[in-house]
């Protein structure tokens, strides 16, 4: 599936992290969670600056959720510091800390309305009757559920319901807002409806988001940097173009939408060129970028994303990287056609295209001999 | 109900099963209402047992304190066992856990004369005097064991993060099982409430044990005059407890219903 990023060019390039003045509004200071034997949180170290909407992602298990347990005061570090507005927070109950949870079960009160649900956290405040009403109003107005204030959870449909825990959760017009895979429960249309919502609400009341989830065309479209977790440890903390374009190791490029990987024995062939042996009778692949950290010889990965690779009958092209092989299976996605190509040497490699044409001009078929092709800046080449 | 006629097997089995079970009371109801004094006679219908029966001083005092003792000894059953219900299902790993989730099911299996007899023996040694306060902490001890069973089934499929929704949005853990627990739970609760009650309204072993002269239960009372010889008085009295407790089985089990039937229905409308 190919990862939509939905870039709304703001006026001035919003990167808090690139700042070496910039204060966070959340560190993790070698945080390490162990429950038993079980190491879920390995010291971890993050920042997280103010308005970001800042997504973990990573597979069940890799300690997403526990770390915004963590920061929703539900479990409290091993070991190591987390500081919100450079406070130690780690001793502090979830009920003192300016921090709101919405949960993936949404953990609407079955008992109350959808007006007392979103009027609970304030109610525990000193706020005034009146201001309690216009805001829950506000609130309502702002999630579009104007006129549903008394209906009960149940009386809702599930996109309905996602939005009241949505409100609820900002009424008390938090600091940060903490999502817990919070469309995992909609359907594909409405999710994708929602992400640009939630999107619009997080630009409108400037919290800052911290979202988890396992979906990574998600965690691309809605957030403004993604954390890759694996087994407790943070991988790689970047924007998702640098993720998906430049991925630290091949686990996260494996991760993050598809990706082709060869592995074979680099060659230096100069300052920024690398040649990548990887079968005998095969052409190397030549690719360029850095070459820092790689000697001659080691083994390498290469990686290509599969729309960066160009599948033609003739190869006619001037592109540094063109191979031989046949189609062994088309996957026919409407907009886009991934094409499985097995080389002369048995490796498969898969290329995308745009369906410019109709499907019944469609030009390659199955068992068609084609030339697979892509620049010498395509791919990257990681050794970890 | 799908339609599917019932098997010769099946029908034998259901009319052994409730004959089994109704056949007894069913004697008894009609005997209530025989003229002869002779409890295997029948003599023709007559209601002067409860006439009787309302006039009879002795048993209306006994009713009046097994009242009593039901609803004090019941509710605070419910307080006590909701709290170690609580405990048990939430805080799963403090020390001791073990050993207090096998001592708060021990009443259960422990045999009622031991019960009676040890609280007997301690009520002497702290100097107690017996009477309806000791009759109420008796069947409170045994009868809390039966809520906390019922209200932690209960805790065990309820959903955690509620709980925590509720402190992340500012609730003390106090307010938080005020507010958004106990509310959820109240029918698990209740119905808790309504077992001691039941528990404590046919104590007769326990209260047996622990009473005083002044107060004598319904139970008691029952089994002393049943040794003079059957009375047709205690027929009406059963028979007035079967509908008492027949007309609230009913009423709970159609409200329940009702319930459900309505919640179902809207949340059919929701989607």
């Amino acid at each position: 599936m190919k990862p939509i990023m939905a870039e709304t060019k703001p006026a001035s390039v919003f990167a808090p992290w690139l700042d070496a003045d910039a204060k966070p509004i959340i560190s993790f200071e070698n945080v390490t969670k162990k429950f038993g034997d079980f190491t879920a949180v390995n010291t971890l170290n993050l920042k997280i600056y103010e308005r970001e909407f800042f997504a973990l992602l990573g597979s069940s298990g890799c300690g997403k959720t526990t770390l915004l347990r963590m920061l929703a005061g539900f479990e409290t570090p091993t070991s190591g510091f987390i500081l919100v507005d450079g406070q130690h927070i780690n001793d502090i109950p979830p009920n003192k800390r300016a921090i709101n949870m919405m949960f993936q079960s949404y953990a609407l009160f079955p008992h109350l309305s959808v007006w007392d649900n979103i009027a609970f956290g304030l109610r525990r405040t000193d706020m005034e009757k009146d201001a309690i009403g216009d805001r829950v109003t506000e609130m309502l107005r702002l999630t579009q559920l104007d006129g549903f204030s008394h209906r009960k959870p149940h009386q809702l449909s599930g996109g309905q319901r996602q939005r009241v825990a949505l409100a609820r959760s900002l009424a008390k017009a938090p600091r940060i807002l903490l999502l817990d895979e919070p469309l995992a429960a909609l359907d594909k249309k409405l999710r994708q409806e929602t992400q640009f919502e939630l999107m619009d609400i997080q630009e409108k009341t400037g919290t800052t988001f911290v979202i988890v989830t396992h979906d990574q065309e998600e965690a691309m479209t809605v957030a403004s940097r993604v954390a890759v977790m694996n087994k407790g440890n943070l991988l790689q903390v970047a924007t998702p173009g640098e993720i998906y374009e430049a991925p630290n190791s091949v686990y996260v490029a494996d991760f993050i939408g598809e990706v082709n990987i060869i592995e074979g024995e680099a060659k230096l062939e100069g300052p920024d060129k690398i040649a990548i042996t990887y079968a005998e009778n095969m052409p190397p692949i030549i690719s360029v970028g850095k070459t820092e950290g790689i000697s001659e010889g080691q083994k390498v990965s290469f990686i290509v994303r599969p729309e960066k690779v160009r599948v033609s009958l003739t190869g006619d092209d001037d592109r540094a990287n063109k191979v031989k092989g046949t189609v062994m299976d088309i996957a026919y996605l409407g907009s886009i056609s991934t094409y499985h190509v097995r080389l002369d040497n048995g490796q498969m490699l898969s290329a995308q295209m745009t369906n410019t044409q109709r499907i019944e001009h469609r030009e390659i078929t199955w068992d068609d001999q084609v030339w697979l092709s892509w620049s010498d800046e395509a791919g990257l080449v990681l050794t970890q | 109900m799908n339609g599917r006629p019932l098997s010769w097997f099946n029908v034998t089995s259901l009319t052994l099963g409730f004959a089994f079970l109704y056949l007894p009371m069913l004697i008894l109801v009609i005997y209530s209402f025989n003229a002869s004094k002779l409890v295997t006679v029948w003599a023709g219908f007559s209601t002067k047992w409860y006439v009787a029966l309302i006039h009879d001083q002795q048993f209306l005092d006994a009713a009046w304190v097994t009242l009593r003792v039901a609803v004090a000894s019941s509710t605070l059953a419910t307080i006590l066992g909701t709290m170690a219900a609580y405990a048990l299902t939430r805080f799963s790993r403090f020390a001791g856990r073990t050993v207090f989730s096998g001592m708060i099911y021990a009443p259960l299996v422990m045999p009622d004369v031991i019960i009676g007899l040890s609280l007997l023996l301690l009520f002497i040694s702290i100097g107690l005097d017996r009477g309806i306060f000791t009759i109420i902490l008796a069947h409170t001890t045994f009868s809390m064991c039966y809520v906390a069973i019922v209200v932690s089934s209960r805790l065990q499929s309820f959903d955690k993060s509620l709980e925590e929704a509720a402190l992340d949005l500012g609730c003390t853990p106090f307010d938080a099982f005020k507010s958004v627990t106990l509310p959820i739970i109240a029918p698990a609760v209740i119905s808790g409430w309504l077992l001691a009650f039941t528990l404590s309204l046919d104590d007769l072993v326990i209260a047996s044990f622990v009473t005083g002269p002044s107060s004598t239960t319904l139970p008691i009372k029952i089994f002393s005059s049943i040794r003079l010889g059957v009375n047709p008085e205690i027929n009406a009295l059963s028979t007035i407890l079967i509908a008492i407790v027949a007309v609230g089985v009913i009423t709970a089990s159609l409200v329940s219903k009702r319930t459900i039937a309505k919640r179902e229905r809207e949340a059919l409308e929701a989607n």
